[in-house]
């Protein structure tokens, strides 16, 4: 009896710590990312080799790469923020999913950010084969043929890494796993906005990556529970 | 039984003959200047081969014929002068046949491998990889710039590992998935592999020629015909080896140009 109430005690200790960390801590960082330079020219794609995946866009509109995707008022897409350093979440797996599509013969999304041990499904829902193969270094490098209709695949990553992808049927897809030892991260859009969200007080270093433009980083302090703080990062551009 | 036997043989022998000698299947149409060369030695190649099956089929149903009811167990003759005049015989009439065939493909061999395309030949350069076909026209220049293997970056459709930042000769090469090429122009085609070997095979060209890892190499052709053809790779390469072709796409010269004006606008 004693025991089963020490055991209900760490329960409700566990419970309450779980939602003071959900609840009270709602300092935000945020901002936006943009590129000031030239960018290198986003290629046409051309698939005619794979018709069934040629046909999903149409002549006005061919697929590009996705090296250095801009947004209007140069924002920069796919780009990953983090917080690099001051996290107070290491370790705190989520339960949740992230999900890769293969779709069209392109990764989606091309940047797929998660968790060191976070569960990844990767889907094909082109009529057509693809061998996803991340181009892991510290992690396990592997490869994984996948016919249409199969199901989805389970991947997981247990070193934190910038992992590049490459499909080894069509050599034109391309894309990064971002695997972090933080739950504190986003992938910007084309409009290359980022917020991390419900972060206790404390000073944090926040890091910026970018396939083609590298990493910066910069320090901010969250001084209040409920502070925002607002960063930007700006990329030096380069042609090629 | 054996009288039975030898009339069956000579049926399957004529049967068989009859579809070639009628053409029931044809060739696939042939576009290339000098395709009919490799079709001429197809042909002379059948007929050498089909007489020769013909001739050993009779020759073996005659025999069977003429002493399938042998009553008397005697001694069977054996072949004139023995077994090393047979093998002599054998020898000398399959190798007669070889090197006839030789000489009558002289003319479509010597046309690829030992005369070099003309002076005004349209050079592209033609790189095969694991699963894919790219090709690079050198540009305005007429120079293709160096290539550098670890500047290969196929994210960035960079498949050929150019390096236009410092490589001034390649900053106008243009890099295609499809081979396009004008109609009546002589084609001098640059062709390694990235990787492990492959083949560029065009049946309507009458052109298959491997690609071997670490040697460049080179074919030469004039396609005639405007239309879009099949490129597939006829070298087992992988596990992407089914899903390995390309397209080539024979067009008027001035579709051509606006072809590959397009194609310099996508660079």
């Amino acid at each position: 009896m004693r025991s089963k109430n020490k055991y209900l005690a760490g329960l409700a200790v566990l419970a309450a710590t779980a939602l003071a960390s959900s609840m009270a801590f709602a300092g935000t960082i945020s901002g936006k990312v943009t590129v000031d330079g030239p960018t290198p020219k986003q290629k046409v794609i051309d698939m005619s080799k794979e018709p069934a995946c040629a046909k999903d866009y149409p002549a006005t509109a061919p697929p590009t790469t996705e090296t250095a995707v801009v947004g209007p008022g140069n924002t920069l897409a796919d780009v990953v923020v983090y917080i690099s350093a001051g996290a107070n979440d290491e370790g705190t797996v989520p339960s949740q999913s992230v999900t890769l599509e293969q779709k069209g013969c392109r990764y989606i999304k091309h940047v797929t950010a998660l968790h060191v041990n976070q569960d990844m499904q990767i889907k094909n829902d082109d009529p057509t084969s693809h061998n996803i193969h991340p181009l892991a270094k510290t992690n396990r490098e592997w490869n994984k043929s996948q016919p249409p209709g199969t199901p989805p695949l389970d991947a997981k990553f247990d070193q934190p890494e910038f992992i590049p992808v490459k499909c080894n049927i069509h050599p034109w897809m391309h894309g990064y796993f971002v695997v972090l030892k933080t739950n504190h991260f986003g992938v910007t859009d084309t409009d290359g906005a980022f917020s991390l969200k419900d972060l206790p007080p404390g000073k944090y270093t926040v890091t910026a990556w970018q396939e083609t433009f590298g990493s910066s980083s910069q320090d901010v302090t969250i001084g209040g529970a409920n502070e925002t703080k607002s960063i930007n990062f700006v990329f030096k551009g380069k042609a090629y | 039984m054996g009288k039975l036997f030898a009339v069956i043989v000579i049926l399957i022998a004529i049967g068989s003959a009859i579809p070639i000698v009628m053409h029931t299947w044809h060739q696939p149409v042939d576009i290339s200047k000098d395709g009919h060369l490799i079709d001429e030695q197809l042909s002379d190649t059948m007929v050498e081969a089909g007489v020769s099956f013909l001739a050993a089929q009779f020759v073996l149903a005659f025999f069977v014929f003429r002493y399938a009811d042998r009553k008397d167990p005697g001694k069977i003759k054996s072949f004139p002068g023995g077994a090393k005049v047979m093998v002599a015989a054998a020898v000398i009439l399959v190798g007669t046949e070889v090197f006839a065939l030789g000489i009558m493909g002289t003319r479509a061999w010597s046309g690829q491998y030992f005369t070099p395309p003309g002076q005004d030949a349209l050079t592209i350069q033609s790189q095969a990889g694991q699963f894919a076909f790219y090709f690079r026209y050198p540009g305005p220049d007429g120079k293709l710039g160096p290539q550098h293997p670890d500047k290969i970056d196929e994210g960035a459709q960079n498949f050929f590992g150019l390096d236009p930042a410092n490589d001034v000769d390649s900053r106008d090469d243009i890099v295609t998935a499809e081979l396009g090429i004008p109609v009546d122009k002589e084609i001098r085609l640059l062709m390694h592999s990235k990787d492990v070997g492959h083949s560029f095979y065009v049946r309507e060209l009458r052109v298959q020629q491997d690609y071997v890892p670490g040697l460049d190499l080179m074919v030469h052709f004039t396609a005639k015909t405007p239309g879009r053809y099949e490129i597939v790779c006829t070298q087992l390469c992988g596990l992407g080896h089914y899903n390995m072709k390309a397209y080539l796409n024979v067009m008027s010269q001035s579709d051509f140009d606006a072809w590959l004006k397009q194609k310099a606008s996508e660079q």
